[in-house]
């Protein structure tokens, strides 16, 4: 090596931009994350504060008045079908969550300490469904459950029942099962984590101190995985809260949830400004279910 | 590795519970593809005799193939636009110390728990009011916003694992920073990013609850068999379409999911 | 050729680098040693444009350097697993900085035949890089480093990942290496043998705190604390008290009083310190000498090959004291009774710690 072949590395000072953007750490970092943010904030923020700003308005005739006032959450209050349907729609969503969180956590558990190599498979066959159109599987569902459905029809064929079964279409059970069918994905993979966080030493330690399996699993695992059956509650409980087309499609008049009230009024009833304000409601419930999930979660873990 | 033989040993209790677990989970599924194949017009047992006619009978539905097409367009959208915020957002909350950093990120991740229904009417109520009209547009900007948790969760992982001096050298030898992008970090993680681009691909297209409330008069695939729905007669035609959605599905999610994992430590490797 | 001034680093509360100054010389081999978490590491990646600067001025070549980034310092780096590019083969990877240079494919070409020829892996050229061993990713991470000429190449840890032998063998390639081209090495480790055998000049961290900048040589004869003490071969630590009634003079454990003389860096009477004395700075004899000596009971030997080393138990010391004994040693059985000797110029003050 010569000196003749030394090569100048440009020495240009950098751009105004340049420098800053070298001096600031966090700036850079929010450059990157900007168009996500501003997705966000044009389609999420915005939106929602749009329907705030809509639930405070009022229907007169076909027109919508833009006075602002509290006339739609006072006709809800007073209104006792509202109470009613929030209820049963509170109801129906811990009921399914509950059921599916339990259901869920001896598979995750499974996946997590009783499978190796296969790890990766087993968690793409249990979210496989999942990841599918949400409408097929509903659809799925009314046809194994229907009066002359696959499930009745079978029976029947197989002469285990001599008459169809009415009370497998159409109910507040149907709903909740295919509630938590659609959603268990959803309650496995948190729970399935927090398993899989679990330092194993902490296990053989308490082996190693004369604990059998199942003081192991509730003085040891159970407790570690509560973020996660936490978590799993609510990644489950929101969407059911917010369902309206699984109640369309299996559930009966009885088994009608808040979110099919909400489509009504921004569908064939027309009456948005009452339909924001019962979006809002179903937020807010949503929000402090979540609140109480977390506070829970806080105390057990002390 | 025989880490933990003896200590965990295969549960027989709970193998069989995962078994039919895993057969519950699939059944409702599974009587789509068989129905679909079945000669009867009504969807009930016992199964009459094998036929293709309900396939046949979808490409005579110049409605469907519209719808098809119509996904087809919202979906690579959504797939290429959510993928590209997607990448400098997972980028900037794997690789940057930046104050306020966890909220902004909790705040990409919202859709993730918000109802499918309060999004889309919220969304409606936006564009009602800007006086925007509903069309594939629309729906593909509520699909983006359901489909960026997903991509940034996607890549994410892949960017934490992914050594960051690879890039630190690359600026080291000269380049800046979008020519190191291009010449190191999409190379070296181009199968997450394909596993992004299908997931978020297949997530659109299968989407339904945004169209609801987002697509005027074109409809997508979903909004088409919801509107057939109705109509008891057209059954065995939409499970000869749902099975062909399924497989499709299936098939796209599971490319993504192995894709996501190439090169990724294993579970148990990284726990060692 | 690279000047620090006043550097200080913080990530949020935590302090990694404080106040820290230095001057490296062009074609020095400097090193910067410490445990991890001394903050060497960060002060490199600060040289290097990664991390930005807190407070203070960072120079190269008299031109301030803390608004330039990485890829327009004329600087480069090899890193600590090399960070060979996993999608490139070697060539492509040595060749990657020339892109922007607007070479000829030929004259590129020739450029990378050169450096194989330099890091002796000619003909490699075409090989996946996935497929080099861990020694081999290492020259490979020089080449493509140097292949730009940098004025200064930073290395972060880089023998960190091989084995003994090949450490060994890398260090005396990177010597030879340095010395030939005359470009300015600044070295990261925490190997104390490393820093001493390779470099010109040692900058010791601790803390985020520069403790000692000195050669090689003066790091073994002067250190600065009890840790640099320890650093190179074996030490004897005594604690040690000052007295300042007529000539100054130490007090030390188990040996008496000696004068301070040279040593004298001016602690106040009464003040604590530790004394140092290398077992080769201490004579050992079978029999009385005449004059100041200091009795004591051989506890054990050990032959080293050509001396023994010898471990004395003394009144008023609880540790045994080392002494290597050049001839002789053999006949120093443990259980013999032996005697001691020291120059009062033999020995280290240092702080209490």
């Amino acid at each position: 090596m010569t000196a003749t072949d030394s090569l100048p590395r440009e020495l240009a000072r950098p751009n105004a931009l340049t420098r800053f953007l070298h001096r600031h750490e966090g700036w850079r970092g929010y450059v990157l994350l900007a168009p996500a943010l501003i997705l966000m904030a044009a389609a999420i923020l915005f939106p929602l504060g749009m329907t705030l700003t809509m639930s405070t308005w009022s229907l007169s005739g076909y027109d919508i008045n833009q006075t602002p006032g509290i006339g739609n959450y006072a006709a809800m209050a007073e209104n006792p079908m509202f109470r009613v349907l929030l209820l049963r729609t509170l109801t129906i969503a811990l009921t399914c969550t509950l059921f599916t969180v339990i259901l869920v956590y001896p598979m995750a558990y499974f996946v997590a300490f009783h499978t190796n190599r296969n790890k990766a498979l087993w968690l793409i066959i249990l979210t496989l469904p999942f990841w599918t159109s949400y409408l097929l599987r509903v659809f799925a569902w009314k046809v194994v459950l229907g009066y002359e459905g696959v499930l009745n029809t079978g029976l029947l064929s197989l002469g285990i029942v001599s008459e169809p079964v009415a009370a497998l279409l159409y109910s507040q059970t149907a709903v909740t099962i295919v509630l938590a069918h659609s959603w268990a994905a959803f309650a496995i993979l948190p729970i399935y984590v927090s398993l899989e966080k679990i330092n194993r030493t902490y296990l053989e330690a308490a082996a190693d101190l004369g604990d059998g399996p199942a003081r192991r699993f509730w003085r040891i695992t159970f407790p570690l995985s509560l973020p996660g059956v936490v978590a799993a509650f609510i990644m489950m409980f929101v969407p059911t809260m917010g369902e309206y087309i699984t109640p369309l499609m299996v559930g009966g008049p009885d088994s009608m949830m808040v979110g099919n009230l909400v489509q009504a009024m921004f569908g064939p009833m027309n009456n948005w400004p009452a339909g924001a304000a019962l979006a809002v409601v179903m937020m807010l419930t949503i929000a402090m279910a979540g609140l109480v999930f977390v506070v829970l979660n806080k105390l057990v873990q002390r | 590795m025989a880490r933990y033989t003896g200590f965990y040993q295969p549960n027989r209790p709970l193998t069989v519970y995962a078994a039919i677990f895993v057969l519950v989970l699939y059944l409702p599924i599974l009587f789509i593809p068989i129905f679909s194949f079945n000669s009867g017009v009504y969807v009930k047992f016992p199964l009459e005799g094998f036929t293709l006619h309900w396939y046949w009978d979808l490409f005579q539905r110049e409605r469907l193939l519209l719808a098809v097409w119509n996904s087809i367009k919202v979906a690579a959208f959504v797939s290429v636009l959510s993928t590209l915020i997607a990448i400098p957002a997972a980028l900037a909350i794997a690789r940057y110390r930046m104050p306020g950093k966890a909220p902004a990120a909790g705040f990409i991740m919202l859709p993730l728990v918000l109802p499918g229904l309060i999004m889309g009417v919220a969304l409606l109520t936006l564009v009602n009011s800007l006086g925007v009209q509903l069309s594939l547009v629309t729906v593909t900007i509520g699909h983006m916003v359901i489909c960026l948790p997903y991509a940034i969760s996607v890549l994410l992982p892949r960017f934490i694992g992914f050594n960051r001096s690879m890039e630190e050298a690359s600026a080291d030898l000269g380049e800046p920073p979008l020519r190191t992008f291009w010449r190191i970090t999409l190379p070296c993680n181009f199968p997450g990013i394909l596993a992004c681009l299908l997931m978020t691909f297949t997530i659109s297209f299968d989407e339904f609850f945004m169209a609801f409330f987002l697509s005027g008069s074109q409809s997508t695939l979903p909004m088409y068999i919801w509107g057939q729905l109705r109509f008891p007669q057209d059954f065995p035609s939409l499970l000869a379409l749902s099975s062909l959605i399924l497989v499709f599905s299936f098939a796209l999610i599971f490319a993504s999911l192995k894709l996501a994992r190439i090169g990724q430590p294993t579970a148990s490797e990284t726990k060692r | 050729m690279i000047s620090i001034r006043n550097i200080s680093k913080a990530f949020g509360r935590v302090q990694a680098v404080r106040d820290v100054s230095l001057d490296i010389k062009a074609g020095e081999f400097f090193s910067l040693l410490g445990a991890s978490g001394s903050g060497k590491t960060t002060l490199l990646r600060m040289i290097a444009g990664f991390e930005g600067v807190t407070s203070g001025t960072i120079l190269i070549d008299g031109q301030e350097m803390q608004e330039y980034p990485p890829h327009l310092r004329p600087i480069n780096m090899v890193f600590q697993n090399y960070a060979i590019f996993p999608h490139l083969n070697v060539r492509d990877n040595i060749a990657y900085g020339l892109r922007r240079l607007g070479l000829s494919k030929a004259r590129q070409d020739e450029m990378v035949a050169e450096m194989l020829e330099m890091i002796a892996l000619p003909g490699y050229g075409e090989r996946r890089s996935t497929q080099l061993s861990g020694g081999q990713m290492q020259r490979v991470a020089l080449a493509r480093a140097l292949i730009l000429k940098p004025k200064v190449l930073l290395l972060d840890e880089p023998l960190g990942a091989l084995d003994k032998q090949l450490r060994e063998q890398m260090q005396l390639e990177l010597r030879q290496l340095q010395q030939r081209l005359g470009i300015t090495f600044v070295l990261v480790t925490h190997d104390q043998e490393e820093a001493l055998t390779l470099s010109d000049r040692v900058a010791v961290m601790a803390q985020g705190r520069v403790v000692q900048v000195d050669t090689p040589t003066g790091l073994y004869e002067r250190p600065k604390n009890r840790t640099i003490a320890g650093f190179i071969g074996s030490m004897n630590f005594f604690a040690g008290t000052v007295h300042r009634h007529g000539t100054p003079e130490i007090e030390i454990e188990g040996l008496g009083r000696a004068v301070m003389n040279g040593h004298d860096d001016g602690r106040p009477d009464g003040a604590a310190a530790t004394v140092a004395i290398r077992p080769e700075k201490l004579v050992l004899t079978a029999h009385a000498p005449g004059g100041r000596a200091v009795e004591g009971v051989v506890q054990a030997r050990q032959y080293l090959g050509g001396r023994h080393m010898l471990h004395v138990g003394i009144a008023g010391r609880a540790t045994p004291v080392a002494i290597a004994v050049q001839d002789g040693g053999a006949e120093m059985a443990p259980g013999q009774p032996v005697w001691m000797t020291w120059k009062d110029d033999s020995i280290l003050i240092m702080d209490a710690d």
